[in-house]
């Protein structure tokens, strides 16, 4: 049994109560009124003498006639405002979905060595469902946040305004599919699915390790094949409601499984680092070097399937480049040009050239170094997906972005640990459980 | 070359394995041996040398990727920058997602076909090369452990025969 180690404890509960504080101060200083807006992008432009959103202003001033100036100006600043407004709400949004998407990525790779039968998974089963024990807390953030969207109290989603509806013909022809009842029942829907599956599946797991016959894994290993099904298209339009329509005008067809990359990726890296991080603690002692290598396996060819599927959607816009799709990388590109080509650089440049030895794979604190960059690269992946359609150019990484950030990575360090300590590490009666204590690659 | 090599035959892979550690425990020189399926694990045994092959596959690779940024730099940028539906050819980069599809299959090809021919370089295979097995069985269902004999063919040859070989040759290579 593993005992959640109370150094790990208090640092989880250190990390949430700073993450709560940054969070707070980020509600507390988003503005109000257009001229708190103004002051505080006056305050931002005076702080870089030649900042870009200074030199635009003039450009816009100069281009422009005076009395048209004043309108535009008008609308401007409460576009302004609003995308100010957003940016607390969008770095939570931001930080909850990635830590929620861990956690369902690890799911799907959980499901996936159910249902293929893997033999050197068992060891790690447990781990595993340590992991995605954070998809309930986990998916009740994300559930409140998108309520909360419907009820007005941000402006994340942009067809949520019936205001804005009414003045825009291609979100009333969406208006069918994109409308916040349908919305939150498909939400609520997916997510039951979601955490149903996970929990049968971990009362069969423990069930299978008390009981004399392999019942248990037998129906395991059927709802895991049926669970995949159903995730595969859950998990495609979970991403078209939950990232996707932050941008209502633009759509992808492969985007779903851009995003299903993303969070396999993610939670095949934290499947590996927690691997590591208990067996540095002696608490797994039949896991050894080839099922770390096996997972830097994934986590080097899942990264390099995130760039297939990243480049291919990018590509497929750049060479046509219809005004309709490209709008959504010109933004990009132009607002983002750092984050949107750095995550490129930390999702594929690096784990391919630093998981592309063999023996590096087994080396542990390589692997924990190159899960670092991933991580992170999936975060920004996941900052570039919401923030350009919901705080435009008005993005930054700052208290409210980091403190949204350290208070989830808390709560999932809190929750999934404590759920690590709930049964034994080590399943006692899966039929491969003996191949997966020897082996070996 | 006149020295003597004897054979010691096997008809199982794990008793192969076995006879390897055991002869190498005792310190004889295993020159060759010949099986009909790769047995996992025998090269460790016999104390071979990791293959470097995918270093070399790697630089192979990295060539392949110069091969052609150069080659598309200098026909699509340098040579006759043409405006062809529209394409910025400006500059490499600007044009570069459209030359990534050849990139990365030059980097591939590169890499793949080198690699083939090192390996055929290395192991010396050729269409008409002659073939090396002593003994048509190693081909179907027989291993063969190869030693050379430096005046101790008795001690050998009982040494082999207790690892349970199944034959044993002596024969002048």
């Amino acid at each position: 049994m593993y005992t959640f180690s109370s150094r790990l404890k208090m640092a989880s509960f250190i990390m949430m109560i700073v993450g709560l504080l940054g969070i707070g101060i980020g509600f507390m200083s988003a503005p109000t009124t257009i001229e708190e807006s103004k002051a505080m992008v006056a305050s931002h432009d005076e702080g870089h003498g030649d900042g870009q959103s200074a030199d635009t202003a003039h450009a816009v001033a100069n281009s422009h006639g005076q009395e048209h100036a004043e309108g535009h100006d008008a609308s401007h600043d409460e576009h302004v405002l609003h995308q100010l407004q957003n940016k607390p709400w969008a770095a939570l949004y931001v930080a909850a979905f990635f830590f929620f998407m861990i956690a369902l990525g690890a799911l799907a790779f959980y499901a996936v060595q159910r249902a293929s039968q893997a033999g050197w998974a068992p060891l790690l089963f447990r781990v595993m469902e340590g992991i995605t024990a954070y998809l309930v807390p986990g998916g009740i953030i994300v559930f409140i946040i998108l309520v909360l969207s419907v009820l007005h109290m941000n402006h994340l989603f942009v067809w949520m305004d019936p205001e804005v509806v009414a003045h825009d013909k291609l979100l009333q022809g969406k208006a069918g599919y994109l409308n916040p009842t349908f919305f939150l029942i498909r939400a609520a829907v997916f997510l039951g699915g979601w955490i149903l599956y996970r929990e049968y599946s971990r009362k069969l797991s423990l069930k299978q390790d008390a009981s004399d016959d392999n019942a248990s894994f037998k129906l395991n290993f059927r709802i895991s094949a049926g669970f995949l099904v159903f995730y595969l298209i859950s998990e495609s339009i979970m991403s078209w409601d939950w990232i996707m329509s932050v941008d209502p005008h633009w759509f992808s067809t492969l985007f779903g499984w851009y995003v299903f990359a993303s969070m396999f990726v993610s939670g095949i890296t934290v499947i590996a680092m927690v691997t590591i991080y208990l067996k540095s603690k002696d608490y797994l002692p039949d896991v050894n070097d080839s099922h770390i290598h096996d997972l830097a396996k994934f986590m080097f060819g899942i990264s390099i399937f995130w760039t297939y599927l990243w480049f291919s959607q990018f590509m497929l816009i750049w060479y046509s480049n219809i005004p309709e799709e490209v709008t959504y990388f010109v933004t990009r590109i132009e607002d983002y040009k750092l984050p949107f080509f750095g995550m490129v650089v930390m999702n594929f440049v690096l784990p391919l050239l630093l998981l592309m030895n063999s023996d590096y794979k087994r080396i542990n604190w390589f692997v924990i170094f190159t899960g670092i960059i991933i991580l992170a690269g999936h975060y920004m992946d996941i900052f570039n997906m919401i923030m350009p359609s919901t705080v435009g150019d008005q993005w930054s990484i700052g208290i409210p972005e980091i403190g949204a950030v350290l208070f989830f990575a808390g709560l999932f360090i809190f929750w999934v640990f404590r759920a690590l300590t709930k049964a034994p590490l080590q399943p006692k009666r899966n039929p491969f459980i003996e191949e997966s204590k020897h082996f070996h690659y | 070359m006149a020295s003597k090599v004897i054979h010691a035959y096997y008809n199982d892979d794990d008793v192969l394995m076995h006879a390897v550690k055991k002869v190498k425990g005792a310190k004889h020189h295993i020159e060759e041996v010949y099986c009909p399926f790769p047995v996992h694990g025998l090269d460790k045994a016999m104390g071979l040398a990791p293959t470097r092959i995918a270093i070399t596959s790697f630089i192979y690779g990295c060539v392949g990727l110069i091969v052609s940024i150069v080659m598309m730099n200098y026909i699509m940028i340098q040579d006759w920058p043409q405006d062809i539906g529209g394409k910025p050819s400006f500059s490499y980069i600007e044009n570069m997602p459209a030359f990534v599809p050849i990139m990365f299959e030059l980097t591939v090809f590169f890499a793949a076909h080198l690699m083939v021919i090192t390996f055929y370089l290395r192991s010396r295979l050729w269409p008409f090369k002659k073939a090396e097995n002593p003994d048509v069985r190693t081909t179907d269902d027989h291993f063969v452990m190869e030693l050379a004999i430096h005046d101790n063919e008795k001690e050998l040859k009982n040494l082999l025969m207790d690892t349970g070989a199944v034959e044993i040759n002596v024969s002048e290579k």
